[in-house]
């Protein structure tokens, strides 16, 4: 099959020597440690600054997949990557990245050559520094977006890649940006964020938030400018690098984002402190955007030229339907649509493709899709411009691929972090609940009864898996040894942002999936036409929902 | 027990006598709290071969007459991910 080369940046010659240095660079380290010149204090840092980990059973490299945009090329090569030195799959993440959870030392730097050679890297997708800048994962596509976001995104990529001055924060930070007012993003969760808008004389330019963040404490961020102009975006987004830089805590890892340092000096302060950086940064006349240079990055992002298309969906009976009615979003183009793939059949590992699966996808790229996909942070694929005419081919070669479940969006549409099975840092397992919630949810007619709710799961506080932000959050917790579940009701990470309630004492393994049943009981027996699960537990509260997870008789 | 991983692959290990092995079961239990500290200190000592890294203490049971970590993190390590038991030591599928 011809490999289609969609609308996305490609690297200039800078690109292709920064990170070409970089891979021969830690190819070099590598050498050194094996032989003993570099200890494991001296090489771990350096390990991480490429993304590679070390993890419960062996090494994690994660590779940055820059704001979820992949070609077919990309994506053939994440498939050889798994196959040639993993154990034949990858694990697609809540950042939208990719990680393999098998690597052998000696073979990284061959990973990262292959990676370059496709214009990838897994620079920067660990350590106190900017990391993979995230982005609406229909961005240049949906039909409600302003601009698309990102030539932003990739801007402050190469603003952020390697910048002197941000390589050792006081902690990660996490940019994400979006170009529609219905965020799919999560911007409220993130350190910075930038949602584009248009101010009262219609004029395109950037509403910036800061302070987001899940983990220990969660905190939904606040806005720091209504508005900056587009030319003037690096300039206040270091500006408000600069003041978490200087004063955000070093002395503590649980108080060092720069969520804790907003809400410690209060977002009016920061708003002075941020504005005060931003004039002395446009004084001196540095990090405007030159137009030329914002016109050329782009173009590289230009809409494809979409064929004059009738907009009807074709038939292909009643399973086909399902799939268009969950998994299948309204497109910028009349006869176009937006085609999400969730990793997520009941049973499945949220997030894990195998290689032949991501080779196969490749292909659907580049049949269908003009050779792109982008990776959500809700752990699926998006094949971001498919004619609906397409749409039954599709969908009869993903149910090849048992990729084709009709519930993006939907219960059995969960989160999960890889949690204990994987990760050195969890307390629980994530991934089991994940599977036993899904199967016990797994009829299609009573997930749509149910409609749209999200549950998302970490294993442990670090929040890898989203639960502050799932309208039924589940977070594992080691007690004595042994698992266990706290639930979070309430929580969004989508424009109605809010942070999930803990319900009190947490369940056994095996009592998890049932207790979350009978939650959904309480909202199928209480919500009122329309409400989402959502809507009814911001209605009624927690009370009705805890007395039944706790099987308790209603007063 | 004593654990480390290998530094080439980051293969899981267990301590067994003065060297490793990839098998919990073939391990050294130190039944002695003193053992266990030696053991250790003599781990971090041979830190400077560069074969291995991060090696720590886990606490183990026996269970009908067969060795079991305590904690379930220990389980999993020792096995492999229990969602995929196609893959990790529980599969024979270790680097050689």
């Amino acid at each position: 099959m011809s490999e289609v080369t969609p609308n996305m940046y490609r690297y200039d010659e800078f690109d292709a020597e920064f990170v070409a240095e970089r891979t021969a660079q830690f190819s070099e380290q590598v050498k050194r440690r094996l032989s003993g010149d570099l200890t494991e204090d001296q090489f771990k840092p350096l390990r991480l600054m490429n993304g590679l980990y070390l993890q419960l059973h062996a090494y994690m490299l994660r590779v940055a997949v820059p704001y979820g945009t992949l070609s077919s090329r990309q994506m053939r090569m994440l498939a050889h990557i798994a196959r040639k030195y993993d154990r034949g799959y990858g694990h697609f993440t809540t950042r939208q990245n990719i990680q393999y959870n098998w690597p052998k030392l000696v073979d990284v730097p061959a990973i990262l050559a292959d990676l370059a050679s496709v214009e990838m890297h897994a620079i920067q997708t660990s350590g106190n520094c900017i990391r993979n800048v995230t982005a609406d994962h229909f961005a240049g596509a949906a039909a409600d977006e302003i601009e698309d976001p990102r030539p932003l995104a990739e801007i402050v990529r190469q603003w952020s890649s390697l910048h002197p001055e941000f390589v050792f924060l006081p902690r990660k930070f996490k940019i994400a940006v979006s170009g529609a007012p219905n965020d799919r993003a999560a911007l409220a969760y993130h350190d910075m964020a930038v949602e584009i808008v248009k101010n009262a004389e219609g004029l395109t330019g950037y509403k910036v938030f800061v302070g987001g963040g899940m983990g220990r404490t969660p905190y939904i961020a606040q806005v720091i400018s209504d508005f900056v102009e587009k030319h003037d975006i690096l300039a206040f987004m270091e500006a408000v690098l600069r003041v978490y830089n200087q004063q955000g805590r070093r002395d503590n890892i649980y108080k060092a984002r720069i969520k804790i340092l907003t809400n410690a000096l209060g977002i009016e302060e920061m708003r002075r402190q941020v504005e005060r950086e931003f004039v002395e940064i446009k004084t001196r006349g540095a990090l405007q955007v030159p137009q030329e240079e914002l016109d050329r990055i782009t173009a590289y992002f230009a809409a494809p030229t979409f064929e004059a298309l009738t907009d009807e969906m074709p038939d292909a009976g009643p399973d086909f339907a399902n799939w268009v009615k969950s998994n299948v979003s309204q497109h910028r183009a009349p006869g176009y649509a937006i085609a999400t793939i969730t990793l997520k059949t009941p049973g499945q590992v949220p997030g894990d493709a195998s290689a032949d699966q991501m080779d196969t996808i490749a292909d659907l790229m580049d049949r269908f899709s003009l050779g792109e996909v982008r990776v959500s942070h809700e752990q699926n694929l998006v094949l971001p411009h498919v004619r609906k005419r397409d749409l039954p081919a599709i969908y009869a070669k993903l149910k090849e691929l048992d990729f084709a479940s009709a519930n993006a969006g939907l219960i059995t549409d969960i989160i999960a972090c890889p949690g204990l099975d994987y990760c050195d840092l969890a307390n629980a397992r994530s991934i089991p609940i994940a599977q036993r919630i899904a199967k016990k949810f797994e009829d299609l007619e009573r997930q749509q009864a149910i409609g749209e709710l999200k549950i998302k799961i970490s294993g442990c506080i670090n929040a890898c898996g989203h639960h502050h932000a799932g309208h039924i959050g589940i977070l594992g917790v080691d007690k004595k040894g042994v698992e266990f579940y706290q639930l979070l009701l309430g929580g969004s990470g989508a424009q109605d942002a809010s942070i999930g309630e803990i319900m009190g004492p947490g369940f056994g393994e095996d009592e998890i999936a049932d207790a979350v049943e009978r939650v959904v009981e309480v909202y199928l027996a209480q919500r009122k036409p329309d409400e989402r699960f959502l809507d009814t537990y911001r209605r009624i509260g927690m009370a009705p929902f805890k007395d039944a997870a706790f099987q308790k008789e209603a007063a | 027990m004593l654990t480390a991983n290998r530094l080439r692959d980051g293969d899981v290990l267990y301590r067994k006598g003065d060297g490793w092995t990839l098998i919990l079961a073939e391990g050294t239990v130190y039944r002695e709290k003193a053992q266990a500290d030696a053991a250790l200190a003599d781990a971090q000592a041979e830190l400077v071969r560069n074969e291995f890294v991060a090696p720590y203490l886990f606490e183990v049971r026996e269970v009908n007459g067969q060795i079991r970590p305590v904690k379930e993190r220990e389980i999993i390590r020792a096995a492999g991910p229990t969602v995929r038991t196609d893959l990790g030591k529980q599969a024979g599928n270790v680097n050689v």
